[in-house]
């Protein structure tokens, strides 16, 4: 296991207590609110903070033990770090920024300034080794920061909000650009992030964080449809009803039920409905749908291309539509509807 | 119409406010147009080179320049640790530092006279055990400009300390650099500008020293008589050399003031 860690820190009123593992070439994604403890994990791990308990293994050597006393500093670890602003040194060029870490670990000038030049040209940003970093863009910065990162040759690479400071056209060509390199990458990636894109498409697995503890742990596609917390589910834009199942309908905590299909759960159940699965019409719509649900509209709100439609309940639910179909149903807040879900939509399971 | 009379009205400056300023500005520069109109040009090559002033110029290049490279060697490390460390006292040690400043440089000449002179607290046994005298030597000139000289260094480079990111450093320790490597490539070029501003400043101050000068070191040609102490004894005896060598000095404050520009002389506008 290339990360083995468990780290406990408390502080005030905020504590946290996380286990964290990742094979060679993983990446996790650490996703979670602000003040979660996610950054603070990650400055445990690279050894700017020290955890009041716990074990940190990086590919086999124990950086901290607080049982044993051991507490590597920074410098010691075999770590890669990418913060969310970059820090890149302004005084030095993007080349000396580069090659930084092979100086600091004793490379000569040549040695270190050739393998930076190499890593540079890998990012495509080789033209820009003569600039100072103020003089770059955002985009730019990244890539530089992450050729910083990686030219020692990291066990393990550590990125605090990689793609946070990006605006939106940057923020998609940078992210398929690192999810070739962490594809590369051989060590164990740790990615804090609370985009929950960002951790669909750069991570193998997501733990996500609240209150310093781990709520979910998972794929990122199991997160994303099967949210364990109302974070996440409203993090990943899925509707997430808790409730009683039995013999195929669920009475749900804040009142209205909704049929699913199997009747044999018999338990505390959470219901995963996509707001694209949700049907909204104006009259008690005909056909098979097996849950139909006379409601109020009360918020319309533009996202992307499509129009995100809130409804009152019980159950108040999300559901996702065309500004085309806004305009031929004539909603407006207040309007009155009808929704229908299917059974086979739903994802249920244990609370 | 109306509208560029009101804008006009209000920048126009109220005549009291004005009148009061020129005079602000004559008080300024008439002393110093003065000293530029007397100035006898033809002679100054002649009078820079006499012996007293050559050696007064000499001296004071000397002891300037080690005044400031003491405040420098021990200022720096002293911005550090009021910048940095958590230790207790450290609005005593503020104070204790910022106290140059606004001290009487005589005050201050007595003090150091009382602790580094003959019978000191310490100088007693600097003379005893080593035989070593302050007072009245080349040594004790550079003792007391750099303790006159030394607040504007300190003051200077802990703000820079205190306004430079410590992430820098952090990011800097995660890339394998040890502490000493991070303050010689990351803390200090990063401090560079102040560094250098507040060096300047200490040389420009430690070069006008007076009072604490004539107080601890005496007046000695050669010894400890340096520009500012040589305009004094001057004044009385060759009018024309102490205004020769007033010309020295306000050529060097000159010289200060085109190289932090930047920083003192934007005031507003930036």
């Amino acid at each position: 296991m290339s990360l083995d860690a468990h780290v406990q820190l408390g502080r005030g009123d905020f504590s946290l207590d996380l286990s964290l593992d990742a094979a060679d070439g993983n990446t996790i994604g650490l996703l979670g609110p602000n003040g979660s403890g996610k950054s603070t994990t990650l400055r445990c791990l690279a050894g700017l903070e020290t955890p009041q308990a716990g074990r940190i293994d990086i590919a086999g050597v124990t950086v901290v033990d607080t049982d044993r006393g051991i507490d590597l500093p920074p410098e010691q670890r075999s770590v890669g770090f990418v913060f969310q602003d970059y820090l890149l040194f302004p005084h030095m060029t993007v080349l000396d920024n580069v090659a930084f870490g092979l100086r600091a670990r004793g490379e000569s000038r040549q040695a270190a300034e050739r393998r930076a030049r190499e890593w540079l040209d890998r990012l495509e940003i080789g033209d820009l080794a003569s600039r100072k970093p103020g003089r770059l863009s955002g985009g730019q910065a990244q890539r530089v920061a992450l050729a910083r990162a990686l030219v020692t040759d990291p066990d393990l690479l550590l990125l605090d909000e990689p793609l946070a400071a990006l605006d939106a056209g940057t923020r998609a060509s940078v992210r398929s650009l690192l999810r070739r390199h962490l594809a590369d990458f051989r060590g164990a990636v740790v990615m804090v992030t609370h985009d929950p894109m960002d951790a669909m498409v750069l991570a193998d697995r997501v733990v996500v964080l609240e209150d310093g503890r781990a709520v979910q742990t998972g794929t990122p596609g199991d997160v994303a449809r099967r949210p364990a917390t109302a974070y996440v589910a409203q993090l990943v834009g899925v509707n997430m009803l808790r409730g009683r199942a039995r013999e195929g309908v669920v009475t749900l905590d804040d009142g209205g039920e909704i049929r699913i299909a199997d009747r044999a759960i018999n338990e505390a159940v959470i219901v995963a409905l996509r707001p694209e699965a949700i049907s909204v019409h104006l009259q008690h719509p005909e056909g098979s749908a097996r849950n139909v649900w006379h409601s109020r509209v009360s918020g319309l709100e533009a996202r992307g291309d499509l129009v995100r439609l809130e409804v009152e309940g019980p159950p108040a639910l999300t559901a996702v539509i065309t500004p085309a179909a806004v305009a031929d149903l004539a909603l407006h807040e207040g309007a009155d509807i009808w929704l229908t879900a299917k059974a086979t939509d739903l994802d249920v399971y244990p609370a | 119409m109306s509208a560029t009379l009101a804008t006009s009205r209000r920048r126009t400056t109220p005549v009291p406010i004005g009148a009061l300023a020129a005079v602000g500005v004559a008080f300024l520069a008439i002393p110093l147009v003065g000293l530029l109109l007397t100035t006898p040009w033809s002679r100054l090559p002649e009078l820079l080179t006499s012996p007293v002033a050559a050696e007064a110029l000499r001296l004071s290049l000397i002891t300037s320049l080690s005044a400031t490279a003491l405040a420098v060697v021990i200022g720096v490390p002293l911005a550090w640790v009021l910048a940095r460390a958590h230790l207790p006292g450290r609005t005593f040690i503020r104070a204790l530092v910022t106290l140059p400043l606004v001290l009487p440089p005589v005050v201050g000449g007595v003090a150091l006279l009382l602790a580094f002179g003959r019978r000191g607290l310490i100088g007693q046994y600097l003379y005893d055990w080593f035989g070593v005298q302050l007072p009245f030597s080349t040594a004790g000139v550079i003792l007391a400009e750099a303790f006159v000289a030394m607040p504007f260094l300190v003051i200077t480079v802990e703000g820079a300390l205190r306004g430079a990111d410590p992430r820098f450093e952090e990011a800097a320790a995660t890339l394998g650099a040890k502490r000493w490597t991070i303050l010689r490539r990351i803390t200090l070029p990063l401090i560079g500008p102040a560094l250098l501003a507040g060096t300047i400043l200490a040389w420009a101050r430690a070069l006008g020293e007076f009072g604490a000068t004539i107080t601890f070191a005496g007046n000695l040609p050669g010894v400890t008589q340096t520009l500012p102490l040589a305009v004094y004894s001057a004044l009385d005896t060759d009018r024309e050399a102490a205004i020769a060598l007033s010309l020295v000095l306000l050529a060097a404050s000159l010289a200060v003031l085109l190289l932090l520009r930047d920083r003192y002389l934007r005031g507003g506008s930036s």
